[in-house]
């Protein structure tokens, strides 16, 4: 036999060997703060633009959705596609069945090695893309992020689906339209850390201090930590202990489900109203029944109408992503790239019982 | 069968099938950057496939080493985010792969546990405190220093320096397997435990620091994983225990102990990466991947069993009963 050391002394030489490694490293070494070189140039920052240049025939675009077979970027996808015919160009979707943070990698390689002119992404993980995608900047390959950014070093343009002041404002606007512009309001958002979230609610209780709404009081922001039960018990909580209570706001999909599912089933329905971010797939039968009367999401085809737009002004040198550059995209006229080499969709779309049979997402 | 029909020399057929094929065909495949790319992404499944190789030819697997790999991420991510340098979390990280691997193997070995059963517990176990660990945020901002040893080659070759690290460690670990008395102990494991202990091969102490040394390896490709990706997650690696195994059955181990090569192991590694890369630059979506890797699989568990089977029954047809040993007079 080989092995002859009893396995306690082999754990002590183990331990005491990473303690020494530990003590020695300690004196030394890379850490978070000695390390702050992350300002790398943006790859073709120092290019002009020409406003005036036509749009290249033959574009190849390749969108990079966070996982394919999602409904959702289906047709977000779907909707780029069709509109880089429109310009004369070709685009595909291709990604992974799997939304982890790495899956995305090797599909930027694989559209590298195939020289397209511009990926678009939808990025799983904003960090894990980000070395890829700058290899592909360097070949001179435009980099869209579209629905979820990126770290901004790794992308020429973010298209975002609408301002978060907007999204915030216009969340108490229909809520205030449903409820008569008076009573007591709450909110039921995700986690309590979640960034995009805690930014609408800012926005809405900025918009509530304005003199249009000083018969609305806020009374109380509960969070469903995007878990379908416990936004259900949420809004259980809110009715019971707010009696009053006129309407709920929920800025998440998954929490103005669970709410309608709760109001639709209890005595509130038709008495508090409900509205927020969902989309029409989840949300039809709701407002189908009454318990809804309108909540509102951006519309997924116009953002891959514009993305896919973005990407051939990009890649036919009329923007650079600078801010205060112009591009005309299509039917929907043109957008201005604003800080931060984001563009705007627009105001989110507001689905009602008139307009919800027309979006299947 | 015979030498040169072994299972995994039609393996390494196959990747030169799939290298020439795509060399041939594929303008974009040979070149240097996309073999650096295609290589660099099998960092993590080659180097955990090694401990793995070992421990299914002594009859044993690991399925926890993806939830290992995911805690250790966590933990590099948590620790640097606390301001520790790179060089203390290293050393810290491989210790908590280590300890996670002692567990798995004090399961086995003192209760005597099956490993597959033990080992689909940690999976959770460990994935469920890495999740503790870091939540579900990520960590990034990691040192370009680092990052970029992950994801570069060596100057002048397709080789990332991730895959030259694992070219040691393969070495070594082939040496250890094929040609070192422990080596011969680990088939004598697998092919018959009973028999290989009342040989005087101390069994349990064996198993025990292969586990160990897999959650070593686990640990430490969790650090590769980060620094490659410049994004420490709890969810890092999620399924990527099962794309090991694939590997070392494709390899031509047998699950249930006592055969295979190492050789094999690492021509499967490459030919699953290599194939997988040449399909995506085909065009060839997701699914049709997966169904290609699936039915190798298939066909690699099967092929050895068919030939055994058509083996036997052309020894019955002439009249000669397999090889059975003569009774004595």
């Amino acid at each position: 036999m080989t092995i002859r050391l009893r396995a306690p002394r082999r754990l002590a030489a183990a331990a005491t060997a990473g303690a020494l490694a530990l003590s020695l490293a300690a004196c030394g070494g890379t850490t978070k703060d000695s390390a702050s070189d992350s300002g790398d140039a943006k790859a073709g920052g120092n290019a002009s633009a020409n406003p005036n240049a036509p749009l290249k025939k033959g574009l190849k675009l390749a969108f990079l959705p966070k996982q394919v077979n999602n409904p959702y970027e289906t047709i977000v996808d779907n909707a780029g596609i069709a509109a880089a015919k429109e310009f004369g160009g070709e685009a595909k979707e291709v990604g992974p069945s799997d939304a982890s943070a790495s899956s995305q990698v090797s599909y930027i390689n694989t559209l590298i090695q195939q020289r397209h002119d511009a990926i678009l992404i939808a990025a799983n993980d904003e960090n894990a893309v980000c070395g890829p995608l700058k290899q592909a900047m360097s070949k001179n390959i435009k980099i869209v992020a579209y629905d979820s950014d990126t770290n901004p070093d790794c992308r020429d343009l973010f298209i975002n689906q609408a301002s978060s002041e907007e999204i915030g404002r216009s969340e108490v606007k229909l809520l205030s339209e449903q409820i008569g512009g008076e009573g007591e309001i709450a909110i039921l958002s995700a986690t309590a850390n979640a960034t995009n979230q805690n930014t609408w609610i800012k926005f809405m209780q900025d918009e509530l201090k304005k003199p249009e709404y000083s018969k609305m009081k806020l009374v109380k922001v509960a969070y469903g930590d995007d878990d379908d039960q416990k936004s259900f018990q949420q809004t259980q909580g809110l009715l019971q202990a707010y009696p009053n209570l006129k309407g709920i706001i929920s800025p998440t999909t998954v929490g103005i489900a669970a709410a309608a599912r709760y109001i639709s089933g209890s005595k509130y329905k038709g008495k508090v109203a409900l509205t927020g971010l969902g989309t029409p797939d989840q949300m039809r039968k709701f407002v189908k029944d009454g318990t809804v009367k309108g909540f509102e999401l951006w519309d997924p085809k116009n953002l891959g109408y514009l993305a896919a737009f973005a990407a051939a002004a990009l890649s036919s040198g009329q923007i650079t992503g600078a801010e205060g550059e112009k591009f005309k995209a299509g039917k929907l006229g043109e957008r201005t790239i604003g800080a931060n080499g984001e563009v705007i969709l627009g105001p989110p779309t507001v689905f009602d019982a008139k307009n919800i049979d027309q979006y299947h997402f | 069968m015979s030498r040169l029909m072994r299972w995994e020399t039609a393996v390494t057929l196959l990747l030169v099938l799939v290298f020439a094929s795509g060399a041939g065909f594929s303008p974009d495949f040979a070149n240097n950057d996309n073999l650096s790319f295609a290589l660099d992404d099998l960092s993590e499944i080659a180097l955990i496939a090694l401990p793995m190789t070992l421990l299914v030819v002594c009859g044993q697997v690991d399925l926890s080493v993806a939830s290992i790999l995911g805690l250790c991420s966590a933990l590099t991510g948590k620790l640097w985010d606390g301001g520790m340098s790179i060089e203390a979390i290293i050393p810290l990280v491989l210790v908590v792969g280590v300890v996670c691997g002692l567990v798995n193997g004090l399961l086995v070995t003192r209760l005597g546990l099956p490993s597959l059963a033990v080992t689909i517990g940690t999976l959770t176990l460990y994935r469920g405190l890495a999740y503790v660990t870091l939540g579900t945020g990520a960590v990034s901002e990691f040192p370009t220093a680092y990052t970029d040893l992950a994801t570069s080659s060596i100057p002048g070759t397709p080789i990332p320096y991730p895959v030259a690290l694992f070219a040691v460690l393969a070495a070594v670990t082939g040496v250890v397997l094929h040609a070192t008395g422990v080596g011969r102990s680990l088939f004598a494991i697998g092919a018959q435990e009973d028999a290989a202990y009342f040989a005087g091969i101390r069994v349990k102490r064996i198993k025990l620091i292969l586990f160990a040394v897999s959650g070593l390896v686990a640990g430490f490709a969790g650090v590769v994983y980060t620094l490659r990706y410049g994004s420490a997650r709890a969810d890092n690696g999620i399924g990527l225990e099962l794309a090991v195994i694939a590997a070392v059955l494709l390899g031509g181990v047998d699950f249930d102990g006592g055969k295979g090569t190492l050789g094999g192991v690492i021509a499967a590694v490459l030919l699953i990466g290599l194939l997988r890369n040449l399909l995506m630059l085909n065009d060839v979506s997701t699914e049709v991947q997966s169904i290609v890797t699936g039915l190798l699989l298939i066909i690699s568990v099967l092929t050895p069993r068919l030939i055994a089977v058509a083996r036997e029954a052309r020894g019955r047809r002439r009249g000669a009963r397999p090889a059975v040993p003569a009774a004595a007079p």
